[in-house]
């Protein structure tokens, strides 16, 4: 696709943002600080979004969309835990693992393309060729879907999420829990999303309505 | 449950005559063991009772006719009744040859009324078979039997005031010979209690507490409480559909067309009798005779483009994916559960955290499409359950399978983690080394504690320094269960790579070693 044809398609999806209390459906909600770096204030629909260095991310990226009705499908992940991902606030009962999504390179392809055909968000944490890559961004796009690839670089991609970790906190030496950590999902991608925006966020912990949303902090890009 | 009963009177005796082409103005009777079982009603009116010897009887009744009791013979004969009832009312139980049951809310719907429901039952067996039966209704299978017997419509709840007045000699039906049973009913009979409302009068407790379970189960019958729940009949084979396909299939598109075709008439066959289809079974046989079958379980009942989406998705996983020598020539569709079309409308998604709309309906067909592609099993729902550790607390169910829980998760797991869990599990924990400073592996005593303080974890390759740990956490699982007890204990543990970078695991130890349950990323 051309420079001008993506931009033309993000400036769309810029006014899907604008417009989005009448049509909702065109972008599907994220939990607020994530929707401040997404380019159109959510997971617009037919756009790929690759998500990197953490599942608990992947998830809670998922987490908003399941709850207002939407389906979720993770591909290739055998090891997602879905107890995890119930935690992080996923409406679990709508989230479909698909753990082996094909013994080849075709299989795996016929697969993903047959849940973006259904799914509304379907990750896919399968490397593929750049080829078929482009191939189910334009399924997902055509399908009005969410393509979100985890963990390796996926050509194409609309936006990239990457996170980085301050420290746990909660655990000390023989004693207390695991509590959370503080996430810094660094976002970049192409067009709108060209510019490198950062939201910090706890993860894991759910998304409150009493926290104020974060403030944004401009990036040297 | 409200329940319909159909019941054949004299029916040994009916299926006998029926067989020996016995005209039914003869009478005759069935005779078990020397003691007549069941006999007709013209050999009844000549004083031909049940119980009497036989040669009592035939001194009654010179003329009459004796047959040999013959399990066999009474429920062959049956199955052209149960087919005439099953025609109109799906999910019989043929609860012994003489008697059908079926629950009363489908034929009730449907036919308006029970009185109703019992007339064009009873017309279509006498119609079909040539039989003649009886209806009766009223909650759980032991009151329908009685209601048949008296052709009674019992209403919903009055199932108690309907038995209270009967004999006690009800709980010991002749044609179940029960043995236990009859003297169940002389030790009653012998107390004083001589009806079944005076039985059902005894607390429950004092029966457990004087007589046996036996007596506790016809406690509850006599007090009209359902006693068992019934089982679904497989459909016939009359279902099934088949499609020759000349010239042989091997490409794709040609498939899709042919599994439509099939798909209607496999809807057409059902929708005729009110039925619909909760698992098809898909069968093929290639032209050089390779068999290939698979079955297909749906949560809701199948529409014609829901049995030709799976047809398709079958063929074109069999077609692609099997090495097949040749293309594929018989296709044949068997509906292996049926489902009361009209009762499923209710129920159609059953159970919390399943819903309905143009959403789940898009989701379900991606799911099964792509069961198709690499097998049942290869889609799956997770669904929260009871347990202790991150990988037992969820179940993983195959798409199309019911979503239930195997253990409750509202009871109290005593040693189950508090939130966060770790978003990566391992279903088989990965084996890890924790050691201490000396470079030895920390090891758990018996009081749940650790003895050294653990230094470094090496997981896949790479050794980071413990920051931070908890634990142990003991697990004491089925510790009353010599042979499944699984002693363990949890840890959480923080470990940092050289760069700096912080990486959180759960780790588990049983059996003197440590493994990776989680990882917290």
């Amino acid at each position: 696709m051309s420079r001008s044809a993506t931009a033309t398609l993000v400036a769309l999806g810029v006014d899907a943002t604008g417009e989005s209390a009448m049509a909702p459906a065109r972008v599907l909600p994220v939990r607020g600080e994530l929707a401040d770096v997404l380019p159109w204030g959510g997971l617009r629909r037919g756009s790929t979004v690759s998500v990197r260095g953490s599942t608990s991310l992947l998830l809670a990226l998922m987490a908003e969309a399941t709850v207002e009705g939407c389906w979720a499908a993770v591909a290739g992940l055998p090891r997602c835990g879905a107890l995890a991902a119930a935690e992080l606030g996923v409406a679990v009962h709508r989230l479909a693992l698909v753990p082996r999504p094909g013994r080849d390179r075709s299989e795996v392809e016929r697969t993903v393309a047959a849940l973006l055909d259904g799914f509304d968000l379907v990750s896919v944490a399968t490397p593929v060729t750049p080829a078929t890559a482009r191939k189910l961004s334009a399924r997902a796009r055509q399908r009005k879907a969410v393509l979100l690839p985890f963990g390796s670089s996926w050509p194409g991609a609309d936006v990239e999420l990457r996170a980085s970790f301050g420290p746990w906190s909660g655990l000390a030496e023989g004693h207390g829990l695991l509590a959370t950590r503080t996430a810094t999902v660094h976002a970049g991608g192409r067009g709108a999303a060209a510019r490198e925006k950062t939201t910090t966020l706890p993860l894991p912990g759910r998304a409150s309505p009493e926290l104020p949303r974060p403030v944004l902090r401009p990036v040297a890009g | 449950m409200y329940t319909l009963a159909v019941w054949c009177p004299d029916w040994p005796v009916v299926a006998a005559s029926a067989e020996a082409a016995l005209l039914p103005h003869v009478p005759a009777a069935v005779v078990r063991g020397n003691e007549v079982v069941a006999c007709s009603a013209v050999a009844r009116a000549e004083g031909v009772r049940r119980g009497q010897r036989k040669r009592t009887a035939e001194s009654q009744c010179p003329e009459l006719v004796v047959f040999d009791y013959d399990e066999v013979r009474d429920a062959r004969l049956f199955e052209p009744v149960a087919v005439a009832v099953e025609e109109l009312a799906p999910g019989i139980e043929v609860v012994r040859p003489g008697l059908v049951t079926v629950a009363a809310q489908g034929p009730v719907g449907y036919y308006g009324s029970a009185e109703r429901a019992a007339e064009r039952i009873i017309d279509h067996i006498a119609a079909r078979v040539g039989v003649e039966a009886q209806v009766g209704l009223a909650d759980g299978l032991f009151a329908a039997t009685l209601a048949a017997q008296r052709g009674l419509v019992v209403p919903p709840g009055g199932t108690g005031d309907f038995l209270a007045p009967l004999g006690i000699h009800e709980l010991d039906p002749p044609a179940e010979h029960r043995e236990d049973r009859a003297e169940l009913v002389d030790l009653l009979r012998r107390l004083g209690l001589r009806t079944l409302g005076a039985f059902a009068g005894i607390p429950e407790r004092d029966v457990a507490g004087r007589f046996g379970r036996q007596a506790v189960l016809a406690h509850r019958m006599a007090s009209g409480v359902v006693e068992r729940p019934r089982v679904r009949r497989r459909p016939p084979a009359e279902l099934s559909v088949t499609q020759t396909l000349d010239p042989p299939v091997d490409r794709v598109d040609a498939a899709a067309f042919a599994a439509k075709a099939l798909a209607e008439r496999l809807h057409q066959v059902l929708a005729d009798r009110g039925l619909a289809c909760t698992r098809l079974g898909i069968q093929a046989t290639t032209e050089h005779g390779e068999q290939l079958h698979r079955v297909w379980r749906c949560a809701d009942p199948l529409t014609p483009q829901g049995i030709a989406d799976r047809v398709r998705w079958q063929l074109d996983g069999w077609l692609t994916r099997q090495r097949l020598t040749s293309g594929i020539h018989l296709l044949q569709l068997d509906p292996e559960e049926i489902v009361d079309a009209g009762a499923l409308q209710l129920g159609l998604w059953p159970g919390a955290g399943q819903d309905q709309g143009e959403a789940a309906e898009r989701a379900a067909r991606a799911m099964v499409h792509v069961q198709g592609l690499l097998g049942p099993d290869a889609v799956l729902t997770p669904v929260p359950q009871g347990g202790r550790g991150p990988v037992e607390r969820i179940r993983l169910v195959p798409w199309g399978d019911e979503r239930t829980p195997a253990t409750d998760p509202a009871q109290p797991w005593p040693g189950q983690l508090p939130a966060p869990s770790p978003a990566t599990v391992f279903a088989a924990p990965e084996p890890v080394a924790l050691v201490d400073e000396a470079g030895g592996d920390v090891v758990v005593t018996g009081y749940a504690e650790l003895v050294v303080r653990p230094h470094r974890i090496v997981h896949g390759g790479q050794a980071r320094r413990v920051v931070a740990w908890a634990g142990p956490w003991p697990v004491d699982e089925r510790w009353w269960d010599d042979g499944h007890a699984v002693r363990a204990a949890r840890l959480q543990v923080l470990g940092a790579a050289p760069n700096g970078e912080e990486l959180a695991f759960l780790l588990i130890r049983a059996g003197g070693k440590w493994a990776v349950e989680g990882v917290y990323d």
